[in-house]
């Protein structure tokens, strides 16, 4: 059963909701939101995608497996926990650029820690979704 | 000395990359390690034997007091010189006794890992560290015993030996923890020193005991002394040199080396007499009834390690320069016994005594070899046996007068014993007619027959030469384990005594036992009517007890309905709640404090109490889903009005992920199960457990309301947040920087649940795909 509304909703809702995803991610350092909202978010565009169009569909739109999120999520978090340690300072010390950049705002160590949190959110919720959708029917 | 001692350990590292170099044409090169490593000790034998010790330190954990602390003095070099010596013998024979077996370098790297905790264990001066590798000679020889892995048996004896020993290392941690507590060091060397301390220290008692323990496992010692048989399952070379000529001995050393800590008190010395004397007659008498070769060694080599530990307890200078002598003594026989059990074994395919016989007309050297074995076990004169057995019975003459005539007549008895076992191994597979099966044995490869052939012979250039051992060996243990310079001189000739009167009198009464003693499975039958009663029995008793509850217990408490599981835990978190809130005094509440209900809170609350009752009333599992999501959103709800956004948003995505993952998963769910039509019993219990529950954390909120808040910590987040941190949105920055190492393990954990489900579902498929 597949219904026109919510295909064509789908279609549109999809970049709206990663757009709001990288939104929630970039402001969490100064208003509500952050990484683990965000990937919750980002992950729900491509449920209410998989709905529509079927997990099958979702899987060719995304080229990877979302398994492969993970591991580049848990890299992310770890560089921007140790990259300290190359600067001499203790683990999880905040390293911030002087100066902010355009739109985005000041921009440090914590970003992309957070960045971490969001790819890995997003890979596990993904991998146990599909995962159980693709391989229990 | 640390890159010595760690050599064995970078071998086995390097031979999983390079194995297969070394799986049957390289494998004997493999010898050279020891080799070196002997030649290596050997070198040290005059500096050490003149009284002195090496001491090297490197800090490996210097927050712990572990580190690499290694002392070589006389008793070190003896077990050192054994270790790498036998161990040289043994790879040489395993080369060719694993010939084309699929996983000969994993043996070899097993053997390597083994030699390397072991020089640990006799080198280290840290008591952590001798720790360390005494457990490390368990586990690798817990992956020997069990080498034969498609063996049930071998890999039944292999957890036996290493709970065993296993079980006796925690208590020798103990006793080794509560040794440095008392004294204040945990090195060795200061231990010695303060030696008085420790004797009177009221926790005296404990200590020994508990060193006892890990020792006596290690040993074999009565009544740990069955796995040693059960070890017997692995490969011959194995039983060589580990069941045999070193890691057994392992316990002996401990004893040896601690003797100048905690030996000299009656507690000391009798119990080890005691259990040592025990064991030694108990084991000689078993080998008698034994038809299997491996089986006659094994127990006579438990009976050995009772000849030193009671030796080890009589404490005087001769015990102690009659236990290192049969130390060397016994390491030469019974490897080479073991060596040629191993060759008849891997030639003809049994070791049943009942059945071998006749084979010195095919195998000449495998049989001179074992007779020499045989001999210098039974205490020929001119063998080093008959030294041997000369120190033992002269220590046993010279003790206490009022006990000299008993251990006297227990050593004797013992020998008489051992001499028939002896025999029996030795010599019994190659007398009498040869049994037409094995005509067609041929003699294996001369890295096979050479090495029990070299050992047997030294055996007897010893004996003929015993000042060599005596300067050299014998002199510097004992400076090491007294600190008293000391010359101890071995001779062949003592003249015409008691002492030699009583030697040749073992020997000829041993040598008729042997006569009369054949091998018949009915007499082995006989004794294990009494098995009933045997340690042996009495430990699988209580290891089938712990099964057999551990079985119920989990019937009781894993029954696998979710329900279940839920009932209990929310139970017993109600029992302790309603404990502490009891406990706590009355509740007051402060009605000045609370803010106003507003018409928003009151419609949600009705929301949310109308979304429970259809929740739980429903029939269809699908109105649940939606009635429980209901409940979520409304929470979410709360969050909002009492701003908590961050809260709020997370809450409301993990809600809806809910009811989708619920959508998912809903046609694979048995049917939904709805008591609230058939059993009224467990409604009332589950709405009991459910209100009571609700009722007990309401009551938990309220109380928390008239505890005094402390406001620093907020405060100190709040504060530091933006001037820290850099962040205003205050619970991310908790997330992301205070408690960074929280949020990274979270995520470390969702990825491990995120791949748990991917494989666990993918498995499912792959199986149904087989079908």
């Amino acid at each position: 059963m597949r219904s026109p509304i919510l295909q064509t909703a789908a279609k549109y809702l999809l970049p709206i909701l990663l757009l709001f995803s990288a939104f929630l991610l970039l402001r969490g350092h100064y208003h509500p939101g952050g990484g683990f909202v965000g990937g919750l978010v980002a992950s729900i565009a491509f449920v209410l995608h998989s709905f529509a169009y079927g997990t099958d569909n979702t899987m060719k739109l995304l080229w990877y497996k979302p398994l492969t999120l993970i591991p580049i999520g848990l890299m992310i978090a770890s560089a921007a926990m140790f990259a300290p340690v190359l600067f001499g300072l203790p683990v999880m010390t905040g390293l911030w650029f002087d100066q902010p950049i355009p739109v985005i705002g000041m921009i440090g160590s914590a970003l992309f820690f957070d960045l971490g949190v969001y790819l890995v959110v997003i890979g596990v919720v993904l991998t146990i979704l599909f995962t159980i959708s693709l391989y229990t029917h | 000395m640390l890159l010595i001692v760690l050599s064995g350990l970078i071998t086995s590292c390097l031979l999983i990359p390079f194995g297969k170099f070394f799986r049957s044409k390289w494998s004997l090169s493999l010898a050279v390690l020891p080799l070196a490593l002997f030649m290596y000790f050997a070198g040290h034998i005059p500096f050490i034997s003149q009284g002195n010790t090496i001491v090297e330190s490197h800090r490996w954990v210097p927050s712990l007091s572990v580190n690499f602390d290694f002392s070589l003095n006389g008793l070190s070099l003896l077990f050192s010189l054994l270790i790498t010596g036998i161990g040289s013998i043994i790879f040489i024979y395993a080369s060719s006794y694993l010939k084309g077996h699929v996983y000969q370098d994993r043996f070899l790297g097993y053997l390597c890992l083994f030699m390397s905790a072991m020089l640990g264990v006799v080198l280290s001066d840290n008591i952590l560290l001798l720790f360390v590798f005494w457990e490390l000679t368990s586990i690798s020889s817990f992956f020997l015993i069990g080498f034969n892995n498609d063996n049930s048996e071998s890999r039944k004896s292999a957890i036996t030996a290493l709970s065993i020993t296993g079980l006796g290392g925690f208590f020798l941690l103990a006793g080794l923890i509560l040794m440095s507590q008392v004294a204040g060091t945990y090195s060795i060397g200061k231990l010695v020193e303060s030696a008085q301390v420790i004797t009177d220290h009221q926790y005296y008692p404990i200590i020994i005991a508990l060193v006892f323990v890990g020792a006596f496992t290690k040993s074999a010692q009565f009544p740990f002394h069955f796995w040693l048989p059960g070890a017997m399952k692995a490969p011959t070379p194995v039983s060589a040199y580990l069941h045999s000529a070193t890691m057994v001995k392992a316990g002996i050393f401990l004893l040896a080396r601690f003797t100048p800590v905690l030996g000299g008190t009656d507690a000391w010395s009798w119990t080890l007499m005691a259990v040592g004397g025990f064991t030694m007659i108990y084991a000689a008498f078993h080998s008698l009834f034994r038809i299997d070769l491996k089986g006659v060694l094994a127990y006579s080599t438990i009976s050995a390690l009772g000849i030193l530990t009671f030796l080890i307890g009589m404490g005087s200078e001769e015990a102690l320069i009659a236990a290192c002598t049969f130390i060397v003594v016994h390491a030469l026989y019974k490897a080479t016994l073991f060596l040629v059990t191993g060759i008849i074994d891997h030639e003809t395919g049994t070791r049943d005594l009942t059945k071998l016989s006749g084979l010195r007309a095919v195998l000449v050297p495998v049989f001179i070899a074992g007779l020499l074995a045989a001999l210098s076990s039974a205490g020929l004169p001119l063998s080093v046996g008959f030294i041997g057995k000369d120190l033992i019975y002269e220590a046993t003459l010279h003790a206490d007068a009022t006990v000299s005539m008993y251990l006297t007549a227990a050593a004797i008895l013992t020998n008489i014993c051992l001499v028939a076992a002896g025999f029996m191994a030795g010599i019994r597979p190659f007398t009498g007619k040869l049994n037409p099966a094995f005509e067609k044995v041929h003699l294996p490869h001369a890295t096979m027959w050479i090495p029990p052939l070299v050992l047997g012979i030294l055996g007897f250039i010893l004996g003929f030469f015993p000042g060599i051992l005596g300067k050299y060996v014998v002199t510097a243990v004992l400076n090491g384990m007294t600190g008293m310079p000391a010359a101890v001189e071995l001779k062949i000739w003592h003249g015409f005594n008691l002492v030699l009167l009583l030697s040749i009198g073992t020997l000829v009464v041993g040598a008729v036992l042997y006569l009369l003693n054949k091998p018949r499975a009915g007499s082995l039958q006989l004794l294990e009517r009494f098995n009933r009663l045997s340690p042996q029995a009495v430990f699988g008793d209580i290891s089938h007890f712990f099964v057999s509850f551990s079985e119920r217990y989990t019937n009781l408490f894993h029954n696998g309905f979710l329900r279940s599981y839920l009932l209990k835990i929310i139970v017993f978190a109600e029992i302790l709640l309603l404990y502490e809130l009891l406990i706590g005094g009355p509740i007051f509440i402060d009605y000045s404090q609370l803010s106003p209900i507003t018409f928003y809170e009151a419609a949600n609350v009705f929301i949310l109490i109308g979304a429970v009752i259809m929740t739980v009333t429903t029939s269809s599992r699908l109105t649940a889903v939606v009635g429980t999501s209901v409940i979520g959103y409304a929470i979410c709800l709360m969050f909002v009005f009492y701003s908590a956004p961050d809260l709020a948003i997370t809450q409301f995505t993990i809600d809806t992920l809910t009811v989708v993952l619920f959508v998912f998963v809903l046609f694979n769910l048995p049917s939904f199960l709805n008591f609230s039509t058939n059993n009224k019993a467990t409604v009332v219990r589950d709405a009991f457990v459910a209100i009571s529950f609700g009722v007990i954390l309401s009551i938990i909120a309220i109380k928390v309301l008239q505890q005094p808040t402390s406001i620093d910590i907020s405060n100190y987040y709040g504060k530091y947040a933006y001037e820290l941190a850099k962040g205003k949105n205050v619970v991310n920055v908790i997330l992301v920087d205070f408690r960074g190492f929280d949020t990274m393990f979270e995520i470390v954990v969702l990825s491990i649940a995120a791949l748990g489900v991917y494989s666990l579902l993918k498995l499912r498929l792959k199986s149904s795909e087989k079908e």
